[in-house]
């Protein structure tokens, strides 16, 4: 079966995120990294491409500081890897991105299933993932925590979902979108073989003229960054004769400030 | 001249890193009071191909250059020691020979073993009375007797003996008192007549496991000679030759940990009323470390890349695995004074990257011996002139 999964680099999770003096949001030159959401729909995808004999591809749409994101992949066993950039795009707008994505799984021909991440960390949200859905006019199932299976001759797909009451397992028809769980696997690390393979790639580019899209107009406006406020802090520390009274005196403490 | 790495190589040693960082790191701590190796993290590396760095892709190897071998056992090195040693006399000592001198039928019973994941290689040369002296000192004698080779003698000092399918041991299969007296014979640690003793105490490294290793009345196939009878103190000395530039990698690995430690910990540190990053006399230490380890650095990757070259890298494998020990030295030592008392305190790892880099002016040819070396080469290459 084909399958199609998104990934993109975004800062390193250690790295320092700011707005700097010019409006601009920099990490410095610290090191992008794939979406560490993504390291879990990567795994998925190369498991079940080879689970059901077929072939995964990942997408990253954006400007060129995605092929780090897309060399990674390969390097852990994505069959193929293409990027989308679209010059005009802004990279916060959901739904231009959703446009793009839902265009090029529809370029794929012949994919059924499309596995996306939770979310994105740099842009800390998941609407894309829904809006792709709906643009492609597939199911959608988030959250999945395991795929139980796949049934290629019958086309369809049983997964199970975690749900704030609990889990639900659940079949349906072929083609869907899904999101998956941290825990959904244990990603792999690349292999020296994938990272011969990865550093020798030369990655595909389409444009939106090559997916026969053009972007709809933005929805929302970004107007500005900015930094969060400094926290103020306050330290005390709590003193008393015995371990029971300090208890003591820390419980009544938090019962003041209504944390308990 | 071109100083970058390729994207190839960048992109290795990030996995590399994330996977000593995530895999290794968090049990470097316990690997040193326990004695045991991270052997869930060496299971996995074989699709890293770091039990293979250099071996062929046939026998389950990474075929990799040797400035790759190095920044993987430079990356092991920053995190834990001991792994990093026995990753490194693995790969060194204990695939080299075999990839280098093996028939196509030791290759193809070893090597697929060697970087399975499930063993570690060995190579015996030093004796109990002798280290730097092989050529007048090993004992170690061998023996035809019709088709087999008996062996007897004592071997001190062996790292990853008790992990070992097989090991490389340097014996004498003659005596007329030339270097054409020696020769290396494969041996399962399970013939009859090897006695494996108990782990030595040592001062780090303390989970790599160094082992003396006796053999009485030892008897192995004929087909188990590596290479030429005859040859091998030619082949101990090559050996040595690529084993000093991962030793100079592993310096400046663990130099590299201590030197990141000590940074962080003078920022954070305070003392009269600000960090002790501050002041001029720790910036010293900190500028002092920064230049070493970049030399150090720049020295082991010549030295690899001049091998890889196909060039003679004798002189500067050398010139590498001395200049970086010493720096391993100096770094780990200016990170204990950088840490105050806690520097001497097992709850941070400077202390332990302390003992473990101890090793490094003494593992695979002294201080002294490679000073010896260079300036036979030095003097050498005078006279030519
Ligand atoms: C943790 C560990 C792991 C090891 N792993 C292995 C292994 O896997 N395989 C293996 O074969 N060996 C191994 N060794 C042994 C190591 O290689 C030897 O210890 C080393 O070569 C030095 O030999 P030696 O200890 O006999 O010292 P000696 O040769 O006795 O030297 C003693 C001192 O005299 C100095 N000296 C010697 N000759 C001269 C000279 N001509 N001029 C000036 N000074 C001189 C030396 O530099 C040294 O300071 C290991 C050792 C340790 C501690």
């Amino acid at each position: 079966m084909q399958i199609v999964t998104f990934t993109r680099s975004t800062p390193d999770t250690a790295a320092k995120v700011e707005v700097n003096s010019s409006g601009v949001v920099t990490w410095g030159d610290a090191a992008t990294v794939v979406n560490p959401w993504d390291e879990y729909s990567l795994e998925e995808a190369i498991v079940q491409a080879k689970n059901t004999g077929g072939k995964a591809t990942v997408i990253a749409i954006g400007p060129e500081m995605h092929n780090e994101a897309l060399k990674h992949s390969i390097a852990m066993g994505l069959d193929e890897a293409v990027r989308v950039q679209a010059d005009d795009l802004d990279m916060t707008d959901s739904l231009g991105w959703a446009t793009l994505a839902a265009a090029a799984v529809q370029k794929m021909g012949n994919a059924e299933l499309v596995i996306f991440g939770k979310e994105s960390i740099d842009v800390a949200t998941d609407q894309q993932v829904y809006q792709t859905a709906r643009k492609l006019g597939w199911t959608m199932l988030s959250y999945v925590s395991k795929i139980l299976a796949i049934d290629t001759a019958n086309k369809t797909i049983k997964v199970e979902k975690v749900l704030e009451q609990g889990k639900q397992i659940i079949t349906v028809k072929l083609p869907v979108v899904i999101s998956v769980m941290k825990g959904i696997n244990e990603p792999r690390y690349p292999s020296f073989i994938g990272i011969r393979k990865a550093s020798k790639a030369v990655i595909p580019v389409w444009t939106p003229g090559d997916l026969g899209v053009s972007l709809p107009g933005k929805t929302s406006e970004l107007v500005a960054y900015h930094n969060l406020p400094a926290r103020a802090v306050q330290t005390e520390i709590i003193t008393g004769e015995s371990v029971q009274e300090k208890a003591a005196k820390l419980v009544d403490k938090l019962l003041e400030e209504k944390v308990l | 001249m071109d100083f970058e790495l390729s994207n190839e190589l960048k992109m290795f040693q990030k996995t590399i890193r994330d996977f000593c960082e995530n895999e290794i790191q968090p049990h470097a701590t316990a690997a040193d009071e326990t004695g045991v190796l991270p052997w869930d993290a060496i299971r996995k590396m074989p699709h890293l191909g770091l039990l293979g760095l250099q071996v062929s892709e046939v026998y389950g190897g990474a075929d990799m250059d040797t400035l790759a071998a190095s920044i993987a056992v430079e990356e092991i090195g920053r995190v834990c020691g001991s792994t990093g040693l026995s990753i490194s006399a693995h790969n060194g000592l204990g695939c080299g020979p075999i990839v280098r001198w093996g028939s196509d039928e030791q290759k193809t019973t070893w090597l697929p073993k060697l970087t399975s994941g499930k063993f570690l290689g060995s190579l015996a040369l030093t004796e109990p009375q002798a280290g730097s002296d092989l050529l007048n000192g090993a004992q170690t004698y061998a023996y035809q007797d019709g088709d087999e080779w008996v062996i007897n003698g004592t071997k001190a000092w062996i790292t990853n003996v008790s992990f070992a399918p097989v090991i490389n041991v340097l014996v004498r299969t003659r005596k007329d008192g030339s270097s054409h007296d020696f020769s290396i014979i494969l041996v399962e640690p399970d013939r009859a007549g090897v006695s494996v003793h108990p782990p030595e105490k040592k001062m780090g490294l303390k989970a790599s496991p160094t082992h003396m290793i006796s053999f009485e009345n030892v008897r192995v196939p004929s087909q188990h000679l590596l290479g030429e009878e005859g040859s091998g103190f030619y082949m101990t000395m090559q050996t040595l030759d690529s084993g000093r530039i991962s030793i100079g990698a592993l310096s400046v690995g663990i130099a590299q940990g201590a030197f990141e430690a000590m940074v962080r910990y003078a920022q954070e540190r305070k003392a009269f009323n600000e960090p002790i990053a501050n002041k001029q006399l720790i910036q010293e230490k900190i500028a002092n470390a920064a230049v070493e380890l970049e030399a150090a650095r720049m020295l082991v990757y010549k030295a690899a890349w001049v091998k890889d070259q196909g060039r003679d890298y004798t002189k500067i494998a050398a010139i590498a695995k001395l200049k970086a020990s010493e720096v391993a030295e100096k770094v780990c030592h200016d990170a204990i004074q950088i840490h105050g008392s806690y520097g001497y305190s097992r709850d941070y790892p400077v202390e332990r990257m302390y003992r473990d880099q101890r090793l490094m002016t003494i593992g695979e040819g002294t201080s002294e011996i490679q000073r010896i070396v260079i300036a036979r080469q030095v003097l050498r290459e005078f006279h030519h002139s």
